[in-house]
């Protein structure tokens, strides 16, 4: 009976989704003069007038050459990474705030005093490989944070990375536990480091987290003035929050 | 095709909810749901032989229809860690739950009143 009464309720939601999808534009065919992120893809947000926007005068920017070229008001050619870091910049702290918090809530929740065994010995293969892989993935998260303003990637999946580079600590090694005072100072320093940068912003250029560094030539390492520096505390401070994470869910209390 | 999936996915989501007693199995249909909604806005966003937006040596120009919408990569990317954030929460609480209660099944909760 309550399996027939979930079926219809669920049904029912789908047929109202499906009877919504009408309201939209079909799926790959949209038209990105009609929206926003067509500025934020030509990096020109601040020339935009809006009440003219508003009133229906889109300003669509003509075709140009963006990578290799300097003078932008933001200079990182991944356009998603310009959006997180540079434009919306405050949300990535509100982000990186609900990280934080559910951090201290798994550590309030599950904290210990000793570290919970597996009841069975490593494998060989597993103990040999991590000493060979293991610098290998935190180079390689390292790697994604820095780069995170011209490839795909930027400092939540490197620091994810890192988190992983210590859970394979955990599974390889019984003994092996982190130091909690370590990765909880990182984690401390690298938020209040961004939001220093944030002030620094407001002190300089009048606006809470603004780009006060030089912006460069889009596409080459040292560019986009402050997104690299933001994603790499994003980064250390993703990674050692998590790892923090798989540190406490390996903890237990005593008897 | 992918609104299609999403929704469906978001149906699943639901009647997971709805049947399971294992509350565990909860929580993975609250995930699904959540993956279900990032794909979603995620689909909003693709233009018809789009690449992704990054510019590169082989796509150094700015033009309308060449490259996908940016805005709903950028909000999913917010919801993919608020979502494991979430998920880590309420994992870490089950584990309370089945020291306190011996099981994580509704009705095999032990010092539990109806």
């Amino acid at each position: 009976m309550r399996r027939l009464y979930a079926i219809l309720v669920g049904a029912g939601l789908v047929y109202m989704l499906f009877a919504f999808l009408g309201t939209i534009s079909p799926y790959g065919n949209v038209n990105l003069s009609d929206r926003v992120s067509a500025h934020f893809l030509a990096k020109d947000v601040n020339s935009v007038d809006a009440s003219k926007w508003v009133s229906g005068d889109k300003q669509i920017p003509s075709k140009m050459k963006v990578f290799g070229k300097k003078g932008f008001e933001d200079g990182s050619a991944n356009v998603v990474t310009s959006i997180v870091v540079n434009y919306r910049s405050f949300d990535t702290l509100g982000e990186v705030t609900v990280l934080f918090a559910s951090a201290v809530g798994v550590g309030l929740i599950l904290g210990g005093t000793r570290r919970m065994r597996y009841g069975r010995k490593p494998n060989f293969i597993l103990r040999v490989s991590t000493g060979i892989l293991l610098p290998l993935i935190i180079l390689f998260g390292v790697y994604i944070f820095v780069h995170g303003h011209l490839t795909p990637g930027g400092g939540f999946p490197g620091g994810t990375v890192i988190a992983a580079a210590v859970l394979l600590l955990y599974l390889s090694n019984e003994e092996f536990s982190l130091n909690m005072v370590v990765s909880k100072s990182l984690e401390g320093s690298m938020g209040s480091l961004y939001v220093i940068f944030g002030l620094i912003g407001l002190a300089v250029g009048g606006a809470f987290l603004f780009n006060f560094l030089p912006n460069g030539v889009v596409g080459s390492l040292f560019s986009a003035g402050v997104v690299p520096l933001v994603y790499m505390t994003i980064g250390l401070k993703v990674g050692s929050e998590l790892s923090g994470v798989v540190a406490e869910i390996h903890e237990e209390r005593e008897g | 095709m992918v609104y299609a999936i999403s929704i469906i996915l978001i149906g699943i989501g639901i009647y997971g909810l709805m049947t399971q007693k294992n509350l565990f199995k909860h929580l993975i249909s609250l995930s699904i749901i959540d993956t279900a909604v990032n794909i979603f806005i995620i689909a909003t966003g693709y233009v018809e032989g789009g690449k992704a937006p990054i510019y590169t040596k082989s796509l150094p120009n700015f033009a309308i229809g060449k490259f996908v919408d940016p805005l709903p990569q950028a909000l999913v990317l917010t919801a993919i860690v608020i979502g494991v954030g979430t998920l880590a929460v309420g994992a870490s609480l089950l584990v309370r739950i089945r020291e306190k209660h011996s099981s994580i099944d509704v009705e095999n909760m032990k010092g539990v009143e109806e």
